[in-house]
């Protein structure tokens, strides 16, 4: 029964950083194959120095201040953290064992009310497998379950102890397509009606004239739009609050870039947006940043017909902030493989793609940009968040994994259930004891 | 747009099955006459028997020319990599493969593939594509008779819409030449899987793949138990799956003695399919996540008399490398899906490392209309996997795992799946290291015809549905 001499000390980690917050490092990171994040491309011999939990410098090592001990990083790659977004990091354990899982509250009375942040459990397993993925910060949400408003996400840091998240309600979503024409009762028309309504509503709790104030909608037993979920958008209408809107289709799109005239204070975000690059003019007139989804190529609904992986190229070329959507993935470590593959369309005829620094920036800096953590996360200079992963391999390339993770300077525990389980089973011998006992 | 949300959708397509319970097809006999009763006469019906052809494959190659691929980095499928390779196809079929002095005629078409690579087509052995085609709506949900436990004897082959646009990614993105599509998992038995080839046709038929064999698809764990459970009827546990398939098989070795002895046995689809696992003809595809689960049902293989010739996800697999080992069952797994259910709480990226090590088979699959795009990719992620832990597994050999060892547990390794004369022209020629990322099919033959080729915006399939639509004809 082999054992890797590190596992109990690593255990041992993991429990610490659990229970309370670290006290950051000072570290300096040299010899790197430094990724900015910015959307440049990589500095070789690169130097990262991190104080207090924060850069205070990145950049080429002849302009470094001097420091004290450093990392070698042996030319290995280094780079921001990943920002992922959309999840539902810390929201469940098990996806399909609906105990475990708080990202739908079907039966709730309220819907944009809902709190994200409430709900975060920082120990999660699938928070500890994507920090070990490289992923230092996600937004995270519930979703739209018992009516159109999924509420109110958070951005969270995945370093594992008592304050996972760094911001609550960050952003209010809201589906306009298939999905939310489904929950407010059978037509788009139905979910713009209760958008608008919804709006209306928390605009009158907040003293606007000619609005009704009935602020509950119901259908049935359905409570569409509580009270509390009214003035849960009075911050979206007054635009303190940003709302993510997922559409797909390019009609819908145009449908939601027309709302700022009704409602002129919106923050808007577009989240899905499959038939993008069929308006991505209009997208980019607008000055509305998307969350596209990577690598939808199949028209999966009446409303993805036009679906392409060159679509987040497409919309980029046309001069839209755009990031990568998690939420179409597997998981969110899959975030890299598809920065990778719209790096690999560059090199296909008739395909849009994007060279490897901006698909690098599309799940760092763009999409923590979008969630209003711009110059903080997904960004290595001076005054980001010390967050800081070193790689085994180009990040982008399929299979490449950090072997080193710090999250506000706080060097991270990459152990898990997974590598609990793979250290066990790394061979199959029981002929002194059962496995049970290889821990 | 939440990961779950596609598994959702497949609880959902579920759920809606189950309303429809009302509508139960459980007509298993039909008027078939009486089986070995050869022709129709004057007095006497029969039915055609199945060695007589049924639903028969009419695929026919399309025309191709002789070609080479010279320059290019080879992996055969077999484990082989030449550098600097020959690849030489004619008539459809490989002729020569080797080093730069392999001899080919003049005369023919060559493709410089220098700097490029050269692998046998890809081929994934668990895809629903066509019986859960792409638009995914209520309508085109053809995946899952569940309306029984039990449905041997329905056929995937008979949901299979031919216009899934699916086809045509998996063949322009993930260089797929052949693939199996398989019934669902709501059922413990879930019908006859059929293997095509990756080629458009107007039907079915005309991609079936010629000569090979069906699969049977069998599924334990917690789907049967929950979508029957929750209908109140068995199973609704474990021990309820065992139990109904025990009592399945038994009446179906009854079945088969009893047609063996000369009884005048009525024909019965079911039966029909599980006398053809007893006797070998139809590999069995279990859908198993836990260890133990899979060792249970390798027992009751044995208690059957039949073989499992591939456990399908298999996420626990690592946990019993010996014992499939022992029993040569190939495990089909994905490179790193985990934790979406209870029995795939245990996923590990190091699977298929770790089976490799032990000697046991590995299959990479998807089971997934976008990751079949991408095998290449997923089982690259699986051998880097290995490579963190001293498990250095070569590229050849990864190649072998969407290539023959997927074309081995479908029964077609005699035809496709490598790159040795005599066999099926399929081959990729990829614009880089097809364990990259960064590399993506450049022309993608069947039997010798060119089927796609990314240099050609003509030279891509387009299925119908596409056709006057948003992006007809794109790069997809």
């Amino acid at each position: 029964m082999k054992r890797f001499a590190s596992c109990g000390l690593s255990a041992l980690a993991v429990f610490a950083a659990m229970t309370s917050p670290a006290l950051a490092q000072d570290v300096t990171i040299t010899n790197a194959r430094l990724v900015l994040g910015d959307g440049g491309a990589p500095i070789e011999g690169g130097t990262v120095i991190v104080r207090g939990g924060s850069v205070v410098y990145a950049g080429a090592a002849a302009g470094a201040p001097a420091t004290g001990s450093s990392v070698d990083a042996g030319g290995a790659w280094v780079t921001p953290g990943i920002f992922a977004t959309i999840t539902s990091l810390g929201l469940m354990d098990v996806s399909a064992v609906s105990d475990s899982n708080d990202t739908r509250a079907r039966g709730a009375p309220f819907s944009a009310a809902l709190d994200a942040a409430t709900a975060i459990n920082p120990s999660s397993q699938h928070i500890l497998v994507h920090r070990a993925a490289g992923i230092t910060r996600a937004a995270t949400t519930t979703v739209p379950a018992g009516s159109i408003f999924a509420g109110q996400g958070a951005i969270i840091d995945l370093d594992g102890d008592s304050r996972a998240v760094m911001q609550a309600r960050a952003f209010q979503m809201v589906n306009l397509g298939e999905g939310g024409a489904r929950l407010a009762g059978g037509s788009r028309a139905a979910a713009h009606t209760l958008l608008r309504a919804s709006l209306r509503e928390a605009q009158a709790l907040v003293g606007a004239s000619g609005t009704p104030q009935t602020t509950e909608i119901v259908k049935d037993d359905e409570v569409l739009l509580s009270r509390f979920d009214a003035e849960a958008l009075v911050p979206v209408v007054t635009g303190r609050q940003k709302l993510y809107v997922a559409v797909e289709r390019a009609a819908d799109i145009r449908a939601v870039l027309a709302l700022t005239s009704e409602f002129p204070k919106l923050d808007l975000v577009l989240v899905g947006v499959t038939e993008g690059w069929l308006v991505a003019s209009e997208i980019a007139a607008a000055g509305v940043p998307v969350i596209a989804n990577g690598l939808i190529d199949l028209p999966d609904t009446f409303e993805q017909l036009g679906a392409t992986q060159s679509n987040a190229g497409r919309l980029a070329r046309a001069g839209v902030k755009v990031a990568i959507n998690a939420a179409t993935m597997k998981d969110p470590r899959r975030l890299q493989q598809v920065a990778g593959n719209l790096v690999a369309l560059t090199r296909v005829p008739g395909a849009t793609g994007m060279e490897w620094g901006k698909a690098f920036a599309a799940i760092s800096s763009v999409p923590a940009e979008i969630s209003g953590m711009g110059g903080k996360a997904g960004v290595l200079k001076p005054g980001a968040l010390g967050d800081v992963v070193l790689w085994d391999g180009d990040p982008l390339e399929v299979g490449s994994v950090p072997t080193r993770v710090f999250i506000g300077g706080v060097e991270q525990s990459l152990e898990s259930h997974q590598s609990g389980l793979r250290n066990r089973y790394r061979d199959l011998d029981e002929s002194e004891l059962p496995k049970a006992y290889d821990w | 747009m939440i990961p779950e949300f596609r598994l959702r959708a497949r609880t959902g397509v579920l759920a809606t099955l189950a309303s429809a319970l009302a509508l139960t097809a459980c007509a298993t006999t039909g008027s078939a006459g009486e089986t070995g009763s050869a022709r129709s006469d004057d007095k006497t019906f029969a039915a055609r028997i199945e060695s007589e052809g049924v639903f028969a494959s009419t695929y026919k190659a399309y025309p191709g020319i002789a070609t080479a691929l010279k320059g290019a980095t080879v992996f055969d499928g077999r484990g082989g990599r030449i550098e600097n390779g020959v690849v030489f196809f004619s008539g459809g079929k490989i002729v020569a493969v080797g080093g730069p002095d392999t001899p080919i005629p003049a005369d023919i078409a060559v493709f410089d593939g220098t700097g490029k690579f050269v692998t046998p087509g890809i081929i994934d052995i668990h895809s629903h594509l066509g019986d859960y085609p792409s638009p995914g709506v209520d309508a085109h949900s053809d995946g899952n008779e569940a309306t029984s436990p039990t449905t041997p004897e329905v056929w995937a082959e008979h949901s299979i819409w031919p216009q899934d646009p699916g086809f045509t990614r998996a063949l322009a993105n993930g260089g797929i030449t052949a693939l199996q599509i398989l019934p669902g998992s709501a059922n413990l038995m879930g019908g006859r899987s059929v293997t095509l080839k990756n080629v458009p046709g107007r039907t079915m038929q005309q991609m079936k793949f010629p000569g090979a064999p069906h699969g049977f698809k069998m599924a334990c764990g917690e789907n049967p138990k929950r979508v029957y459970g929750s209908r109140g009827r068995m199973p609704s546990t474990r021990m309820g799956n065992l139990a109904v398939n025990r009592d399945t098989w038994f009446d179906a070795i009854d079945y088969a003695n009893d047609q063996a002895s000369g009884k005048g046995v009525k024909r019965d689809l079911g039966k029909e399919t599980l006398v053809g696992v007893l006797k070998g003809e139809i590999l069995v595809h279990n859908h198993c996540y836990r260890a133990d689960e899979m060792a249970l049902v390798m027992d009751m293989a044995k208690e059957m008399g039949y073989k499992v010739t591939a456990f399908h996800h298999a996420v626990e697999a690592y946990k019993i490398g010996d014992l499939l080992r022992a029993n040569d069952v190939c495990s089909a797994i994905w490179a790193d899906w985990y934790g979406f259910k209870m029995e795939s709480y245990d996923g590990i990226m190091e699977n298929a490392a770790y089976l490799h090590q032990a000697g046991a088979c590995v299959v990479i699959h998807s089971d997934d209309q976008d990751d079949i795009q991408r095998l290449n990719q997923e089982a690259r992620k699986a051998q880097k996997a290995g490579l963190r832990l001293g498990i250095d597994i070569s590229d050849a050999t990864v190649i072998q795992w969407i290539t023959f060892n997927a074309a081995k547990a479908m029964g077609i390794e005699a035809m496709t799946g490598s790159l040795e004369p005599g066999k099926m022209a399929d081959v990729v020629l990829w614009n880089g290291d097809p364990l990259s990322v960064y590399s993506r099919p450049e022309k993608v033959w069947i039997d010798g015809a060119l089927m796609f080729d990314a240099l050609d915006p003509k030279r891509r399939p387009v299925s119908d549905f596409e056709l006057g639509q948003p992006g007809e004809g794109d790069v997809k």
